[in-house]
Protein backbone atom coordinates (compact mmCIF):
# COMPACT_ATOMS: atom_id res chain seq x y z
CA UNK A 1 0.00 0.00 0.00
CA UNK A 2 2.70 2.46 0.78
CA UNK A 3 5.03 2.47 -2.16
CA UNK A 4 8.43 3.24 -1.83
CA UNK A 5 9.84 5.75 -4.83
CA UNK A 6 12.78 5.55 -3.47
CA UNK A 7 13.47 2.11 -5.02
CA UNK A 8 10.93 2.40 -7.89
CA UNK A 9 13.26 2.70 -11.00
CA UNK A 10 11.49 4.02 -14.12
CA UNK A 11 14.97 4.17 -16.20
CA UNK A 12 18.37 4.30 -16.06
CA UNK A 13 21.03 6.80 -17.90
CA UNK A 14 23.85 5.04 -18.53
CA UNK A 15 24.79 3.18 -15.34
CA UNK A 16 22.87 5.70 -12.92
CA UNK A 17 18.89 4.02 -11.81
CA UNK A 18 16.87 6.84 -11.47
CA UNK A 19 14.13 6.21 -9.15
CA UNK A 20 10.37 7.71 -9.56
CA UNK A 21 11.20 10.40 -6.75
CA UNK A 22 13.82 11.90 -8.78
CA UNK A 23 11.94 11.63 -12.03
CA UNK A 24 9.06 13.09 -11.08
CA UNK A 25 11.13 16.22 -9.05
CA UNK A 26 12.20 16.53 -12.32
CA UNK A 27 9.03 16.77 -14.36
CA UNK A 28 7.94 19.26 -11.79
CA UNK A 29 11.15 21.56 -12.31
CA UNK A 30 10.61 21.52 -15.82
CA UNK A 31 6.70 22.86 -15.94
CA UNK A 32 8.17 25.20 -13.27
CA UNK A 33 10.90 26.35 -15.31
CA UNK A 34 9.32 25.70 -18.66
CA UNK A 35 6.18 27.73 -17.72
CA UNK A 36 7.79 30.78 -16.41
CA UNK A 37 10.65 30.75 -19.33
CA UNK A 38 7.28 31.02 -21.79
CA UNK A 39 5.70 33.54 -19.79
CA UNK A 40 8.56 36.35 -18.70
CA UNK A 41 9.42 36.07 -22.82
CA UNK A 42 7.67 38.97 -23.84
CA UNK A 43 7.05 40.83 -20.45
CA UNK A 44 5.05 43.96 -21.10
CA UNK A 45 4.37 47.01 -19.32
CA UNK A 46 1.73 49.19 -19.18
CA UNK A 47 -2.72 49.50 -19.44
CA UNK A 48 -2.40 45.76 -21.31
CA UNK A 49 -0.84 42.73 -20.49
CA UNK A 50 -1.36 39.10 -21.30
CA UNK A 51 -3.28 36.49 -18.76
CA UNK A 52 -0.59 34.72 -18.05
CA UNK A 53 1.89 38.05 -17.11
CA UNK A 54 -0.91 38.88 -14.73
CA UNK A 55 -1.47 35.45 -12.94
CA UNK A 56 2.64 35.36 -12.62
CA UNK A 57 2.71 38.91 -10.97
CA UNK A 58 -0.13 38.34 -8.36
CA UNK A 59 1.65 35.09 -7.41
CA UNK A 60 4.58 36.81 -7.06
CA UNK A 61 3.36 39.72 -5.23
CA UNK A 62 1.50 37.42 -2.66
CA UNK A 63 4.45 36.20 -1.78
CA UNK A 64 6.25 39.04 -1.52
CA UNK A 65 3.47 40.16 0.69
CA UNK A 66 3.30 37.41 2.74
CA UNK A 67 7.26 37.30 3.37
CA UNK A 68 6.88 41.24 4.32
CA UNK A 69 4.07 40.94 6.86
CA UNK A 70 5.98 37.86 8.51
CA UNK A 71 9.35 38.65 8.29
CA UNK A 72 9.32 42.48 8.95
CA UNK A 73 12.16 43.35 6.14
CA UNK A 74 12.74 43.34 2.89
CA UNK A 75 11.13 40.31 1.50
CA UNK A 76 13.63 40.49 -1.70
CA UNK A 77 15.91 38.83 0.51
CA UNK A 78 14.21 36.02 1.35
CA UNK A 79 11.81 35.65 -2.23
CA UNK A 80 13.98 33.15 -4.21
CA UNK A 81 14.11 30.00 -1.31
CA UNK A 82 10.48 30.75 -0.05
CA UNK A 83 8.73 31.13 -3.49
CA UNK A 84 10.51 28.20 -4.61
CA UNK A 85 9.57 26.32 -1.56
CA UNK A 86 5.78 27.38 -1.68
CA UNK A 87 5.00 26.62 -6.26
CA UNK A 88 7.31 23.64 -6.13
CA UNK A 89 5.40 22.25 -3.22
CA UNK A 90 1.83 23.78 -4.38
CA UNK A 91 2.33 22.22 -7.64
CA UNK A 92 3.85 18.61 -7.07
CA UNK A 93 0.67 18.13 -4.69
CA UNK A 94 -1.66 19.58 -7.54
CA UNK A 95 -0.56 17.23 -9.70
CA UNK A 96 -1.84 14.42 -7.82
CA UNK A 97 -4.61 14.60 -9.26
CA UNK A 98 -3.19 13.25 -12.77
CA UNK A 99 -3.53 9.38 -12.07
CA UNK A 100 0.09 8.25 -13.00
CA UNK A 101 1.39 11.35 -11.53
CA UNK A 102 3.25 10.35 -8.26
CA UNK A 103 4.10 13.40 -5.63
CA UNK A 104 7.55 13.95 -5.43
CA UNK A 105 6.32 15.35 -1.78
CA UNK A 106 5.10 11.96 -0.52
CA UNK A 107 8.98 10.43 -0.29
CA UNK A 108 10.31 11.31 2.75
CA UNK A 109 13.93 11.78 0.74
CA UNK A 110 12.69 14.87 -1.09
CA UNK A 111 11.07 16.83 2.41
CA UNK A 112 14.03 15.61 4.33
CA UNK A 113 15.81 17.52 1.45
CA UNK A 114 13.76 20.25 2.07
CA UNK A 115 14.49 20.55 5.89
CA UNK A 116 17.78 19.94 4.84
CA UNK A 117 17.80 23.48 2.72
CA UNK A 118 15.97 25.59 5.39
CA UNK A 119 18.59 23.73 8.42
CA UNK A 120 21.13 25.19 6.48
CA UNK A 121 19.07 28.75 5.01
CA UNK A 122 18.44 29.97 9.47
CA UNK A 123 22.56 30.14 10.03
CA UNK A 124 22.92 31.86 6.50
CA UNK A 125 20.71 34.40 6.95
CA UNK A 126 20.57 35.00 10.58
CA UNK A 127 24.28 35.64 10.22
CA UNK A 128 23.70 38.20 7.03
CA UNK A 129 21.00 39.64 9.42
CA UNK A 130 22.62 40.15 12.79
CA UNK A 131 26.21 39.14 12.06
CA UNK A 132 28.31 36.14 13.18
CA UNK A 133 28.11 37.37 17.27
CA UNK A 134 24.64 37.91 16.63
CA UNK A 135 23.36 35.14 15.59
CA UNK A 136 24.97 33.21 18.30
CA UNK A 137 23.16 35.23 20.61
CA UNK A 138 19.91 33.23 19.77
CA UNK A 139 21.39 30.38 21.13
CA UNK A 140 21.40 31.21 24.42
CA UNK A 141 18.14 34.30 24.27
CA UNK A 142 16.41 34.35 27.87
CA UNK A 143 19.08 32.96 29.66
CA UNK A 144 21.81 30.66 28.98
CA UNK A 145 20.76 28.03 31.12
CA UNK A 146 18.34 27.33 27.68
CA UNK A 147 21.04 27.03 25.14
CA UNK A 148 20.80 22.61 25.01
CA UNK A 149 17.24 23.29 24.38
CA UNK A 150 17.42 26.23 21.69
CA UNK A 151 20.15 24.04 19.85
CA UNK A 152 17.35 20.50 20.33
CA UNK A 153 14.51 22.94 19.07
CA UNK A 154 16.37 23.92 16.12
CA UNK A 155 17.16 19.97 15.09
CA UNK A 156 13.20 18.87 16.05
CA UNK A 157 11.66 21.57 14.51
CA UNK A 158 13.51 20.50 11.37
CA UNK A 159 12.39 17.30 11.68
CA UNK A 160 9.02 18.02 12.38
CA UNK A 161 9.04 20.36 9.24
CA UNK A 162 9.93 17.07 7.17
CA UNK A 163 7.66 14.97 8.64
CA UNK A 164 4.65 17.29 8.49
CA UNK A 165 4.88 17.32 4.70
CA UNK A 166 5.46 13.53 4.31
CA UNK A 167 2.99 12.59 6.68
CA UNK A 168 -0.18 15.01 4.89
CA UNK A 169 0.70 13.96 1.33
CA UNK A 170 1.34 10.27 2.13
CA UNK A 171 -1.46 10.18 4.51
CA UNK A 172 -4.00 11.71 1.20
CA UNK A 173 -2.25 8.73 -0.74
CA UNK A 174 -2.86 6.16 1.56
CA UNK A 175 -6.47 7.00 2.56
CA UNK A 176 -7.18 7.23 -1.64
CA UNK A 177 -5.84 3.74 -2.06
CA UNK A 178 -7.66 2.71 1.01
CA UNK A 179 -11.25 3.87 -0.64
CA UNK A 180 -10.49 2.45 -3.98
CA UNK A 181 -10.51 -0.86 -2.44
CA UNK A 182 -13.70 -0.45 -0.12
CA UNK A 183 -15.86 1.60 -3.36
CA UNK A 184 -14.12 2.31 -6.56
CA UNK A 185 -15.12 5.72 -8.53
CA UNK A 186 -17.14 7.20 -6.02
CA UNK A 187 -15.68 7.24 -2.78
CA UNK A 188 -12.25 8.73 -3.31
CA UNK A 189 -13.38 11.27 -5.16
CA UNK A 190 -14.40 13.74 -2.57
CA UNK A 191 -11.05 12.98 -0.91
CA UNK A 192 -8.72 13.48 -3.53
CA UNK A 193 -11.03 17.17 -3.61
CA UNK A 194 -10.22 17.29 0.05
CA UNK A 195 -6.34 16.33 -1.38
CA UNK A 196 -6.30 19.35 -3.31
CA UNK A 197 -6.94 21.89 -0.88
CA UNK A 198 -4.87 20.10 1.96
CA UNK A 199 -1.99 19.80 -0.86
CA UNK A 200 -1.96 23.81 -1.47
CA UNK A 201 -2.40 24.58 2.31
CA UNK A 202 0.39 22.02 3.39
CA UNK A 203 2.32 24.08 0.90
CA UNK A 204 1.63 27.43 2.48
CA UNK A 205 2.07 26.24 5.65
CA UNK A 206 5.34 25.20 4.80
CA UNK A 207 6.88 28.31 3.42
CA UNK A 208 5.17 30.64 5.88
CA UNK A 209 6.75 28.21 8.83
CA UNK A 210 10.01 28.12 6.56
CA UNK A 211 10.26 31.97 6.68
CA UNK A 212 9.31 32.25 9.86
CA UNK A 213 12.31 29.86 10.95
CA UNK A 214 14.65 31.92 8.27
CA UNK A 215 13.82 35.59 10.08
CA UNK A 216 14.17 34.20 13.55
CA UNK A 217 17.00 36.53 13.49
CA UNK A 218 16.36 39.60 12.42
CA UNK A 219 18.62 42.75 11.75
CA UNK A 220 18.13 45.20 14.91
CA UNK A 221 15.79 47.83 13.33
CA UNK A 222 15.85 51.46 15.23
CA UNK A 223 12.36 52.53 14.12
CA UNK A 224 10.38 51.36 11.01
CA UNK A 225 9.77 53.86 8.39
CA UNK A 226 6.63 53.57 7.00
CA UNK A 227 6.66 54.35 4.09
CA UNK A 228 10.25 52.64 3.71
CA UNK A 229 8.07 49.13 4.12
CA UNK A 230 5.10 50.41 1.75
CA UNK A 231 7.96 50.40 -0.75
CA UNK A 232 8.58 46.79 -0.48
CA UNK A 233 5.17 45.07 -1.32
CA UNK A 234 4.16 47.13 -4.07
CA UNK B 1 1.53 -18.45 21.50
CA UNK B 2 5.21 -17.66 20.25
CA UNK B 3 7.21 -15.13 19.66
CA UNK B 4 6.16 -13.61 15.79
CA UNK B 5 2.65 -13.91 16.78
CA UNK B 6 2.85 -12.20 20.17
CA UNK B 7 5.10 -9.07 18.53
CA UNK B 8 2.58 -9.13 15.20
CA UNK B 9 -0.31 -8.64 17.79
CA UNK B 10 1.38 -6.36 20.28
CA UNK B 11 2.48 -4.11 17.34
CA UNK B 12 -0.67 -4.34 15.76
CA UNK B 13 -2.78 -2.99 19.07
CA UNK B 14 0.33 -0.66 19.33
CA UNK B 15 -0.69 0.95 16.26
CA UNK B 16 -3.74 1.44 16.68
CA UNK B 17 -3.51 3.31 20.21
CA UNK B 18 -0.21 5.19 19.40
CA UNK B 19 -2.80 6.91 15.92
CA UNK B 20 -5.78 7.09 18.36
CA UNK B 21 -3.97 8.66 21.54
CA UNK B 22 -1.98 10.28 19.56
CA UNK B 23 -4.60 11.90 17.23
CA UNK B 24 -6.90 12.72 19.61
CA UNK B 25 -4.97 14.86 21.65
CA UNK B 26 -3.83 17.10 18.68
CA UNK B 27 -7.49 16.93 17.74
CA UNK B 28 -8.69 18.77 21.12
CA UNK B 29 -5.24 20.56 20.83
CA UNK B 30 -6.51 21.90 17.29
CA UNK B 31 -9.85 22.63 17.76
CA UNK B 32 -9.32 25.08 21.29
CA UNK B 33 -7.03 27.13 18.70
CA UNK B 34 -9.65 27.49 15.52
CA UNK B 35 -12.29 28.31 18.64
CA UNK B 36 -10.08 31.09 20.00
CA UNK B 37 -9.02 31.84 16.73
CA UNK B 38 -12.72 32.26 15.79
CA UNK B 39 -13.73 34.13 18.36
CA UNK B 40 -11.20 36.64 17.75
CA UNK B 41 -12.10 37.36 14.04
CA UNK B 42 -15.56 37.92 15.72
CA UNK B 43 -14.57 40.56 17.83
CA UNK B 44 -11.99 42.03 15.45
CA UNK B 45 -12.92 41.06 11.84
CA UNK B 46 -9.77 43.93 10.45
CA UNK B 47 -7.41 41.62 12.18
CA UNK B 48 -8.30 38.29 10.11
CA UNK B 49 -5.68 38.08 7.90
CA UNK B 50 -3.14 38.08 10.53
CA UNK B 51 -4.93 36.32 13.19
CA UNK B 52 -5.78 33.13 10.40
CA UNK B 53 -1.90 33.22 9.69
CA UNK B 54 -1.08 33.07 13.26
CA UNK B 55 -3.77 30.36 13.42
CA UNK B 56 -2.12 28.26 10.27
CA UNK B 57 1.08 28.26 12.45
CA UNK B 58 -0.01 27.51 15.64
CA UNK B 59 -2.07 24.80 13.73
CA UNK B 60 1.44 23.42 12.38
CA UNK B 61 2.95 23.12 15.95
CA UNK B 62 0.26 21.63 17.44
CA UNK B 63 -0.39 19.20 14.57
CA UNK B 64 3.50 17.98 14.93
CA UNK B 65 2.94 15.66 17.95
CA UNK B 66 -0.06 14.05 15.50
CA UNK B 67 2.32 13.69 12.56
CA UNK B 68 4.99 12.03 15.27
CA UNK B 69 2.51 9.09 16.29
CA UNK B 70 1.49 8.79 12.35
CA UNK B 71 5.19 7.85 11.74
CA UNK B 72 5.60 5.87 14.59
CA UNK B 73 2.15 3.75 13.48
CA UNK B 74 3.39 4.02 9.85
CA UNK B 75 6.78 2.34 11.18
CA UNK B 76 4.97 -0.02 13.37
CA UNK B 77 2.68 -1.58 10.66
CA UNK B 78 4.62 -1.55 7.53
CA UNK B 79 8.19 -1.18 8.54
CA UNK B 80 8.47 -3.09 12.02
CA UNK B 81 11.80 -3.37 13.47
CA UNK B 82 10.57 -5.47 15.94
CA UNK B 83 9.15 -8.09 13.21
CA UNK B 84 12.00 -7.89 10.85
CA UNK B 85 13.99 -9.04 13.56
CA UNK B 86 12.00 -11.91 14.94
CA UNK B 87 11.82 -13.17 11.14
CA UNK B 88 15.63 -13.69 11.10
CA UNK B 89 16.38 -14.83 14.24
CA UNK B 90 13.14 -17.54 13.31
CA UNK B 91 14.98 -18.07 9.83
CA UNK B 92 18.55 -19.05 11.20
Amino acid sequence: MIENLDTLIIFQIWMFPINATLFYTWIVMALLAGGSWLITRRLKTGLYVSRWQTALEMIVMGVRKQIYEVSNDNPAKYLPIIGTFFLFIGLSNLLTIIPIFKAPTSSLSTTAAFALCVFLAMPFYGIRNAGFIGYLKKYIDPTPIMLPMNILSDFSSMFSLAFRLYGNVLSGAIIGSVLITLAPFLLPLPMQILGLLTGTIQAYIFALLAIVYISAVSPETKYIDKFQNDKYIN
Amino acid sequence: MDAITLIGAMSALAAGLCIAIGGLGSGIGEGNAAAAALQAMAQQPDEAPTITRTLFVAMAMIESTAIYSFVITVLLLYFNPFWNYAIEVAGK
